[in-house]
This record gives C-alpha cells, sequence and structure tokens, in this order.
C-alpha cells in the first residue's frame, strides 16, 4: 500500500474522527435536531433518546451505569468539575487534595488554583519510571484529605499509574479517587469498579469521536458522589452541569465508545505490535536512544524516546512530513522543555532531545517502516553536526562538563 | 513554528559543518550555551597570523533550526573578514538576513556569543606564543 504523506502519529494529542461515527452524527445537525430538555414534543424526546443510548454506550465501556455519566465541554471541563467539584462539596471534611507532578495541565492549574483558596495540595512525584510510589501516596493522606486525583495514563510518556492499588487505598482510607483517564479509556480495559474508581473524566477527541465533548463519570453507588456544579443554569445533568447538551457530539461520543468497546482487544494488540517494532527498529540502527518513562505499564500505542545529543525541533523540522510532538522547549509555547519529562529526572537535556509517537487507529506498518528509516538518517545527520556527539565521542563526561551560560 | 525559507535552506544545507584542530596556535574555539538549554554552539576560527584573516570557519550546533542556522550564517559571514571586523557582527544582523521570529532571537544572541569566544581564544593563544 503507497504511503500517504503527511503521516499523522500524534494520536495523544486528538484523533480523526472514524467515519461510522460521523454516519451516526449527521442526522441529529439536521433532521433531529430538538433540544434533549424539550419535554413536551417529539423533537425532544428523539433528541433525549439519542442522549440517553450514547449515556448507556459511554458507561459500558468502562463498566458503570447510565446515570453516572455526565456529560461535558471536554476533559478539562470534566477535570475542572472533579476537582473543584469535590473541594467545595466536601469543604466542611477537610481541604487537602494529592495528586501528582505529571498530570495534565487541566488538573495541575486547577489544583493551584484551590491553593490560593486556602486548600492545601500534595503534588507527589514521580520516579524514573514515571509511576508514583504507593508509599509515599499513603505518607501523604491526612485526616483532611478529601480527594486523590492521580491521572490513568499520561498523554506524554503513556505510563499507567497503579490504579487499582491507588483506588484500594483511597477506599481504606475514606478518601475519593479522582482520575484524568483521557488518554487510556477505549484503548486499553478501563472499569471504574475493578479500579475502585470514583469519578473520571473522559474525552471523545481522544477516542475517535468528536471535539468539544466530553464526559464524568460521577459514582452513584458506594459511595455517592456529590459534586457541586461549577456551571450553573437549566439543572441539566442532575444539576451538575447545566447547559443544552450538544446531541450531534454526544451521539458522536456514545458512537465511539461503542466501536472502542468492540474492537479494543484486536486493536490495542495491533498497535501494540507496531509500536514494538517501531521501538525495536529504532534501537537496532540507533545507539544512545532512550525510552522515557517504564515500558512495561504503558499504553500500547504510545513511544516516547530521546535521542541524545539531538534537539528535538530541529529533529522535528527534519521529518517534517511527520507529524509527531516533542518534549523540546522549543516546540513549546512556554520554551520550558517538558515537566513530565523534568519529573523523571533523566536532565534536562533529555527532554530537549524526546520525540513522543502516538500510534493510532490508521496506523500501517508501511508507516512505522518510513518514520524509521527517516528518523535514521536525520538523527544521523544532525549527530554529525552537534558539538555534544562530538565530545561525548572523544570520551568527554557531559554531565560534569561547566557550561557557559548567561 | 514557520521559519523564512533561509532558516530552512541553512538547516538543510549547513554551511562549513566540521572540526578545526583545536590545539593549533592559529585556530580559536568558542563553546556556547548549555545542553540543559536546548541550545550549544561549537564555533571555530582559523586566522592567518599574517594578515589576520579569518580564512576558515567552521560550526557544530546541538539546537533547534534557528540555532543551526545562526551558526551556520555566522561561519559564512566570517570567512574573509578581519578579527576586528568578525566582532562587529551583531546579533541583530543575524535577525534580519534571517528573518527570526522574535522567540528566536536568542539563538542569534548564542552566535554572537559564539563569534566572542572564539575570537577571544584565538587571542589568548596568541598572546601566549
Amino acid at each position: 500500500m503507497p504511503i500517504k504523506l503527511p503521516i499523522y502519529m500524534d494520536y495523544h494529542a486528538t484523533t480523526p474522527v472514524d467515519p461510522r461515527v460521523v454516519e451516526a452524527m449527521v442526522p441529529y445537525f439536521t433532521e433531529h435536531f430538538g433540544n434533549a430538555a424539550s419535554r413536551n414534543h417529539p423533537f425532544g424526546w428523539e433528541a433525549e433518546e439519542a442522549v440517553d443510548t450514547a449515556r448507556k454506550q459511554v458507561a459500558d465501556l468502562i463498566g458503570a451505569s447510565a446515570k453516572e455519566i455526565v456529560f461535558t465541554s471536554g476533559a478539562t471541563e470534566s477535570d475542572n468539575l472533579a476537582i473543584k467539584g469535590v473541594a467545595d462539596m466536601y469543604r466542611e471534611k477537610g481541604n487537602h487534595i494529592i495528586t501528582c507532578v505529571t498530570e495534565h495541565k487541566a488538573v495541575i492549574d486547577t489544583c493551584k488554583r484551590l491553593e490560593k483558596d486556602g486548600y492545601r495540595v500534595t503534588y507527589l512525584p514521580v520516579q524514573k519510571d514515571g509511576r508514583i510510589t504507593l508509599d509515599e501516596l499513603e505518607a501523604a493522606i491526612t485526616d483532611q484529605t478529601i480527594l486523590i486525583t492521580i491521572m490513568a495514563a499520561n498523554n506524554e510518556i503513556g505510563v499507567i499509574q497503579p490504579l487499582a492499588e491507588i483506588g484500594t487505598i483511597a477506599k481504606e482510607r475514606g478518601v475519593l479517587f479522582h482520575t484524568d483517564a483521557v488518554q487510556i479509556v477505549g484503548k486499553v480495559p478501563f472499569h471504574v469498579n475493578d479500579l475502585k474508581v470514583d469519578i473520571a473524566s473522559l474525552s471523545a477527541h481522544k477516542m475517535y469521536g468528536p471535539k468539544g465533548v466530553g464526559a464524568l463519570y460521577v459514582r452513584r453507588r458506594n459511595p455517592r458522589v456529590l459534586l457541586s456544579p461549577i456551571i450553573h443554569g437549566g439543572g441539566h445533568e442532575r444539576g451538575m452541569r447545566s447547559g443544552t447538551l450538544n446531541v450531534p457530539g454526544i451521539v458522536g461520543f456514545g458512537k465511539a465508545a461503542e466501536l472502542c468497546r468492540r474492537e479494543m482487544a484486536t486493536e490495542s494488540e495491533r498497535l501494540r505490535g507496531l509500536r514494538d517494532y517501531l521501538n525495536d527498529e529504532l534501537h537496532k540502527s540507533l545507539d544512545e536512544i532512550f525510552v522515557n518513562g517504564s515500558i512495561e505499564h504503558r499504553l500500547p500505542h504510545n513511544l516516547n524516546i530521546s535521542f541524545a545529543y539531538v534537539e528535538g525541533e530541529s529533529l522535528l523540522m527534519g521529518i517534517n512530513d511527520v507529524a509527531v510532538s516533542s518534549g523540546s522547549a522549543c516546540t513549546s509555547a512556554s520554551l520550558e522543555p517538558s515537566y513530565v519529562l523534568k519529573a523523571l529526572g533523566a536532565g534536562d537535556d533529555l527532554a530537549h532531545s524526546s520525540i513522543r509517537f502516538g500510534l493510532g487507529r490508521w496506523t500501517t506498518k508501511e508507516e512505522v517502516d518510513y518514520v524509521v528509516d527517516k528518523l535514521t538518517s536525520v538523527v544521523g545527520r544532525l549527530r554529525d553536526m552537534s558539538p555534544l556527539y562530538e565530545l561525548a565521542k572523544e570520551g568527554v563526561d557531559l554531565s560534569t562538563m561547566q557550561w557557559q551560560t548567561d | 513554528m514557520a521559519y523564512s525559507s533561509k532558516v530552512i535552506d541553512h538547516y538543510e544545507n549547513p554551511r562549513n559543518v566540521g572540526s578545526l584542530p583545536k590545539d593549533d596556535p592559529n585556530v580559536g574555539t568558542g563553546l556556547v550555551g548549555a545542553p540543559e538549554c536546548g541550545d550549544v554552539m561549537k564555533l571555530q576560527v582559523r586566522v592567518n597570523p599574517a594578515t589576520g584573516v579569518i580564512d576558515e570557519a567552521k560550526f557544530k550546533t546541538f539546537g533547534c533550526g534557528s540555532a543551526i542556522a545562526s551558526s551556520s550564517l555566522a561561519t559564512e559571514w566570517l570567512k574573509g573578514r578581519t578579527v576586528e571586523e568578525a566582532l562587529a557582527i551583531k546579533n541583530l544582523d543575524i535577525v534580519n538576513e534571517l528573518s527570526l521570529p522574535p522567540v528566536k532571537i536568542h539563538c542569534s544572541v548564542l552566535a554572537e556569543d559564539a563569534i566572542r569566544a572564539a575570537i577571544a581564544d584565538y587571542r589568548k593563544k596568541r598572546s601566549a606564543v
């Protein structure tokens, strides 16, 4: 099969909408355009029925019941609702929240906002493999702790946290457990009861659904979780999230969830095979490349590699017909290297040299072969012009060198 | 990052990549930047001691496309100049020539630093002779 350029290998950023999802959505823009909150005519009933179906489809994917799904505008809103909603609702019980340094900004910045309001937040460190330790989690819990919010799988390095263990600890200590499950849901099995998750953030556009739709799973039994709303209005979504429902988007989310549930087992194995092949081939053709984070506890479609002595942005320029991301400062709006990679303790230089590959539903072996060939030649070319590579080959220990910095 | 065609040209066809013997008394070496900051430039000049003219310039750069382009351009400009003329090269000349965006100005500053460091090294060697 011929390769179509450019190649998309950035499925952690977003995914294309599956044509089967688009097909399911289309009638809800035109024929069935009703407001799901219109209770007194068939236009409203059709819309409500479609939302109920989608609610069930999303719930089934994560082993929840339909009533536990609250639709939102996306995972950033879901994270905000979960954290601010718990913080406000359980203020009488305590003011302490535990999270982790490698969380998505939607979690970290929400926690920082709460600190301004008098809440106390513990940011757990991660080990070199990208996972928190359970000992540190247990030690951080106090009688004031109301929420543990730890992501399921990281968006940069794909590392999966010990969710079931965290859930067990949270339950034993009577603390609610929220997880940003955006990257994991639809990719590998994620069941809220097995993992003892109380609240979970989901996003449609990371699983072949449309942008602008997300959901929050909110447990209704053992325990019944209550959240203060952050958006007030007509009392939609059991009062937790007001606003007219995005019916076509929600229908698409439901369809995307159904497809993921049906195809996950074969698809995750196919992607694991391709990811391992990518990793193996790169290691065969290049020396001094390092996988960031645990390979064992990792999403099957993620690979994050540092190519020592080569800067990430210049690497991306050399493979400009391949869409991937880098942890390099030069590719970020903040001009800081990836805080996730820095948290692994590997050194900023390796963060600058990193590339994140996200494989997905339409990734082919031919594409992986193309990417390996291209990367091998570009890394070789850039190393030939890298003073760091030259010094390292002369036997200089770069970590002990004195660098001239302003 | 939308780069100018000149940056892309220097990135794809860098001029004067390589190294000169750093123990040569007529060679000055500048190594500036730091790996943890995401850019390191090594710039070398070989000066004809009789005329004071730079007859060879080489660079190696770890950094983004504009860092590579800035140092590549610097080596082009250095060749044929006297040491004094070389010191007159300012980072803004590089910014203008390459149409660097504001967030990449530090790359040009680093290239100017590299030129100064290389010439300072050359002068230090000569004064020791």
